[in-house]
């Protein structure tokens, strides 16, 4: 590891401050990722600013019957709060199929949100990546699939998000509040990550030394049943190949509405609207949830060596979607 | 760069100099003489580090010392007092280990997670995730111990070890 100044930030502005000022600064919460990042030189920053005590670790009612999370709140904590288990299903199950009990003690809702991908060539630097070198070049297009993308990939970069808890927070139309040296703003988690496109080095939408402060669920609608489900090579510690978070409304046999999002698929929380579309009013049926993940899935491009996610996509979805419809009967 | 910090390891106070770059579990083993969380892959894959933080279960080898100054460091060695803790009775009653590498860790992170599970934290293999009462039963036991490998693959013992301390 490249030898690097370490500071406790007392302020937001100044940590802020800090980030833009120097260009080899770097935020350090948990640190579960971005420590093992540095151990392996794929980033070296000189200097970390601590920002754990910065931001809450609380998760509060909002007004609007809502909750706002802490970016300092552990994984595990978020996990576990009763009101997340009762009304957020498909959160709590998402975080307790991450990682394991050691790391979410540690990992952050903010960290976690801005974890890079597990990409075996981002993270080994001896190898050609576009996302850590601008213009090297992208090994994993003549190498290993399994764990690439199917949709919204660029011929620059075809690597996943890692996050599970972002999945379902892509689902649940939470919103993202950032500290920045400007004002406040908020970020709809579906467009805090971003596609690749032709400069993948860059993850999400935030500017140099914006910090993220919380995370904010909308009130969950009181029919809306939601799940997570992940598909994954062993039965626990894993990453995701295909994950699946969705909430279901049914009433009178037919879907009144429907959220739905994907993991394992893209470079972001993959928000699968066009399946959410598709099965609006339609029937609840087996039938009405295969058309719906043939629609959305009818844009993936699979490379060689994942094919295969594209069938296991689909199945997922209906599976998550079947079981959501049996529990609301 | 260096800094001092205060380190309570198995409840015994240290003042430390240490580099940014060293982790909890370096501290531990090559300042402090503490041998007793392993260094397996120092990547936070295999668990061989868990520590207790402050009552918590976490991976020593992703911790920046620096960034945990003043914490309450528990390792195995620790949780002993003055005779075996009743988990590491149960290891040896089961003979839950083959070559003993991820032992320490194994215990550690055991004590720590049945500490979660009394206070009612579900997992990925709750069946009611709104249950408060945690039933401990091998597949929960396994789900919640997954982040600690062991590569004799002596779990058919470490399941029944914890099974028999969560069970009392």
């Amino acid at each position: 590891m490249r030898p690097f100044r370490y500071e406790r930030a007392d302020e937001v502005s100044a940590a802020v401050t800090t980030l833009v000022r120097d260009p080899e600064a770097a935020y350090l919460a948990g640190g579960t990722n971005l420590v093992d990042l540095m151990r392996l030189e794929v980033v070296t920053p000189e200097l970390l600013i601590d920002i754990r005590r910065l931001t809450s670790d609380r998760i509060e009612e909002l007004p609007d019957g809502g909750l706002r999370i802490g970016a300092a709140v552990p994984n595990s904590d978020l996990a576990a709060d009763p009101r997340v288990r009762r009304r957020y299903p498909v959160l709590s199950q998402a975080l307790l199929s991450g990682a394991s009990g050691q790391l979410r003690n540690l990992a952050t809702t903010g960290g976690n949100l801005l974890q890079r991908t597990r990409c075996p060539y981002f993270q080994d630097i001896t190898t050609a990546c576009n996302k850590r070198t601008p213009g090297a070049g992208c090994s994993a297009m003549e190498g290993y699939q399994r764990d690439m993308a199917i949709l919204g990939a660029s011929p620059t970069c075809v690597a996943t998000h890692p996050s599970d808890m972002a999945v379902a927070l892509a689902a649940l139309d939470a919103v993202v509040t950032v500290a920045g040296p400007a004002s406040e703003r908020r970020i709809r988690l579906t467009e805090l990550h971003r596609l690749p496109e032709a400069d993948p080095e860059r993850d999400t939408v935030l500017a140099r030394g914006e910090l993220i402060t919380g995370v904010e669920l909308p009130p969950p609608h009181s029919a809306l049943r939601s799940r997570y489900r992940k598909v994954r090579d062993r039965a626990s510690y894993a990453f995701a190949l295909i994950s699946v978070a969705a909430a279901l409304e049914v009433t009178d046999g037919a879907v009144r509405d429907a959220r739905i999002a994907l993991g394992g698929v893209a470079h972001k929380p993959w928000r699968a609207t066009t399946a959410e579309a598709t099965l609006r009013g339609a029937p609840a049926t087996r039938e009405s949830f295969l058309d719906a993940a043939a629609a959305e899935l009818s844009a993936a491009r699979p490379l060689p060596g994942n094919a295969f996610k594209v069938p296991l996509a689909r199945n997922t979805m209906v599976a998550t979607l079947l079981e959501l419809l049996e529990e609301a009967r | 760069m260096d800094l001092e910090i205060e380190l309570r390891v198995d409840g015994t106070e240290h003042r430390l100099t240490v580099d940014t770059r060293t982790t909890l579990l370096d501290a531990l083993r090559e300042q402090l003489g503490n041998t007793s969380p392993k260094k397996g892959c120092d990547h936070g894959q295999c668990g061989a580090c868990t520590l207790l933080l402050d009552g918590r279960r976490v991976l020593g080898c992703l911790a920046p010392a620096v960034a945990h100054q003043g914490a309450d460091i528990v390792t195995a060695a620790g949780l002993a007092d003055g005779e075996l803790h009743p988990l590491q009775q149960s290891f040896i009653a089961h003979d839950a280990f083959q070559c003993g590498y991820c032992t320490p860790g194994q215990i550690v992170s055991a004590a720590g997670m049945l500490q979660e599970a009394g206070a009612g934290w579900p997992s990925a293999a709750a069946k009611d995730l709104g249950a408060t009462d945690v039933v401990l039963d091998d597949e929960e036991i396994a789900e919640r111990m997954s982040g600690n490998l062991c590569r004799c693959a002596a779990y058919a013992n470490i399941v029944p070890a914890i099974a028999e301390v969560a069970h009392r």
